[in-house]
């Protein structure tokens, strides 16, 4: 079956973050495929560069970043929601006047459309919030 | 075409009701049948009669009223939510069918696509 997600939460702020992540992996263990993952709301803090926990936390921007290079899952994160948030990728930092480089490996940044046009190409959306 | 619904169901103002404006107008602009369903304090939402400029934020119930420009029309209310808030359909900025707290799952289920507001 074909999944796409929203997550809504920061990896910090509750266990909605990590049930999403625990959520994927399974999906992938049972062969579904995994359209696009979006980031919306809080949920832009999963895709840091340098969120730096300590060694036996888990770090979630380098969880999500190995999923996406070991099984090509398209992590997107929501443009407005993250520039809200003072996440900026090179391109936009440079736009805005600004220096920055947060995005971390893996994640790309797109607009709500993106989101949209996902969960119609699933058979499932789930939402994170 | 697909049929979304937004489950509208907390009062915060500022960025939260904004991203999920911002959220619905994308599924409109998908042209996908976009329905909103108010329940608990996410009914104040559509209040009329807010002074959010008072506090520096913006207007959000004029975006709700706009939404009829991207052909959403839909809007739906708990009855239970109303009663409880000691509001009635007079309250809202918008017109919306209520419907009740036993009435709601099935509602629901009539959608496809279903996300928090």
């Amino acid at each position: 079956m074909k999944f796409t997600l929203q997550i809504n939460s920061s990896p910090t702020a509750g266990q909605n973050g990590f049930y999403a992540y625990r959520f994927v992996c399974e999906l992938i263990a049972a062969g579904h495929q995994v359209i696009r993952i979006f980031f919306y709301k809080e949920g832009i803090y999963h895709g840091y560069r340098y969120s730096t926990p300590p060694d036996d936390e888990l770090n979630f921007s380098r969880l999500w970043s190995a999923l996406s290079k070991e099984h090509a899952i398209d992590l997107v994160i929501c443009v407005s929601a993250a520039q809200r948030r003072g996440l900026l990728h090179p391109d936009e930092a440079q736009r805005q006047g600004k220096l920055d480089n947060d995005l971390a490996e893996g994640f790309r940044i797109s607009g709500l459309g993106q989101m949209i046009e996902a969960s119609l190409l699933a058979d499932r959306l789930i939402v994170f919030p | 075409m697909k049929k979304f619904l937004f489950i509208i169901s907390k009062s915060a103002c500022g960025v939260p009701v904004q991203e999920a404006l911002d959220q619905i107008m994308s599924a409109a602009a998908f042209d996908q049948a976009v329905s909103l369903l108010f329940i608990d304090d996410g009914v104040f939402q559509i209040k009329k009669n807010q002074r959010p400029d008072d506090l520096g934020l913006k207007a959000t119930t004029a975006i709700f009223e706009a939404l009829e420009i991207y052909d959403v029309n839909a809007f739906y209310a708990e009855t239970e939510s109303l009663e409880q808030r000691g509001l009635s359909t007079q309250d809202f900025c918008l017109p919306v069918k209520l419907l009740a707290r036993s009435q709601i799952a099935a509602f629901i289920k009539q959608h496809e696509r279903i996300l928090p507001g």
